[in-house]
């Protein structure tokens, strides 16, 4: 890829991801860390692609390797999240009955 | 290879990209969270369901279909069965993962270039090995960080000229990645490349008390972020940039946002247990 443009990607992704957290309430933090843990679980796509095009044994198990340990982070993140956000539903339910 | 592919799949990373930034967004609100989380959950299955039609990909779908349902299994359950008061520690854990892959990729792509098949650009190179020291550091590290707040590792251990020794070791790996840079990878300068990475994850946590677990572990989903980043970029995914890179930044916001929460920077969270090892070790 074109050096300047991945730059540039890097760059504003950066800002993205600085003005997207910006203003967070505390209680959030813990939450919010899960669900960008499962974002990053997106390298599970890399691995798909390295592991395609891997062809003597120790690529194959190195990418393997990628793929298992990707998914596990992309799945786990998300089982993870979901159970941390589920409480916030609770708790909000009950402080509208109340 | 499927009619359309190389429009198809570069369309769904960049819709799958918009609805994780999307979902981030919505995670940084009480009310939205679940939706934006619900967002991301698509924009994930998207991205992995296109890429078995990725123009590169040319073979080992059995394998990958064995490695993508064995650990979204296993991953699932554990996250499921775990009590609640241990989820910091299940992050820990799923991070290092990512870290591990974002590190693996690294070494499928050095160990291609050794048989010469590829042929990687200068920049791409050191990017890669970049990923690597990061991804191998985030892996190591939150394993280490999984371990304590788990209760499997309970000493906090602190030796003098701690620091100096992290400091040789993370040197060590630098140099390393240089002499692969001029060299060229061998298995052997590889495999010590990647031990001594894992060794600097390791070094740095085990000195770090509980209590500062949550500031490291949030450091350390940054650094897999940036290092999911670096590994778009070898691989010319930009959906993979764009996410890692916005979890990088972020994290890093998170961190310090969670470190001042604290009442604590993050260079006394990195480096407080140093000092305190130089002192006992003068007191005694």
């Amino acid at each position: 890829m074109e050096g300047w443009i991945a730059l540039y990607i890097f760059m504003l992704a950066a800002f993205t991801g600085i003005e997207v957290i910006r203003r967070v309430p505390a209680i959030l933090h813990t939450p919010l860390m899960s669900g960008s843990n499962f974002i990053h679980g997106i390298v599970v796509v890399g691995g798909m692609v390295v592991l395609g095009m891997a062809d003597t044994t120790a690529e194959i198990v190195v990418g393997f390797i990628a793929v298992f340990l990707g998914a596990g982070n992309a799945v786990g993140g998300y089982v993870v999240t979901d159970r941390m956000l589920e409480m916030f539903k609770s708790s909000d339910k009950t402080k509208d009955k109340g | 290879m499927i009619p359309g592919a190389e429009f198809i799949v570069p369309a769904a990373y960049f819709a799958a990209a918009v609805m994780f930034i999307y979902g981030l967004k919505g995670m940084s609100s009480p009310v939205t969270a679940r939706q934006g989380m619900i967002w991301a959950g698509i924009a994930m299955l998207l991205a992995v369901l296109v890429t078995f039609i990725h123009p590169k990909v040319e073979g080992n779908y059995g394998l990958m279909l064995i490695a993508l349902v064995s650990a979204s299994g296993l991953a699932w359950w554990w996250a499921r069965i775990v009590a609640m008061t241990d989820m910091p520690q299940m992050i820990a854990l799923y991070n290092g993962m990512g870290g591990g892959s974002a590190a693996a990729i690294a070494g499928v792509e050095l160990l291609k270039m050794h048989s010469g098949q590829s042929d990687m650009a200068t920049t791409t190179l050191l990017v890669a090995s970049f990923g690597a020291i990061i991804g191998s550091i985030a892996f190591s590290g939150s394993l280490v960080a999984f371990a304590k707040l788990q209760g499997w590792l309970r000493k906090t251990w602190r030796f003098p000229k701690q620091q100096l020794i992290n400091l040789v070791v993370f040197g060590i790996t630098i140099l390393l990645a240089l002499i692969i840079f001029v060299a060229g990878p061998s298995p052997f300068l590889l495999v010590l490349f990647f031990g001594f990475a894992l060794a600097a994850g390791i070094l740095i946590t085990i000195p770090i008390g509980g209590a500062d677990m949550p500031v490291i572990i949030s450091l350390y989903n940054a650094l897999t972020g940036l290092a999911v980043g670096f590994k778009g970029f070898v691989l010319e995914i930009p959906a993979l940039m764009i996410a890692g890179i916005v979890v990088g930044a972020a994290g890093t916001m998170l961190t310090q946002l969670m470190a001042k929460a604290m009442n604590r920077s993050l260079t006394n969270v990195l480096f407080a247990g140093f000092g305190k090892a130089d002192e006992d070790a003068g007191g005694g």
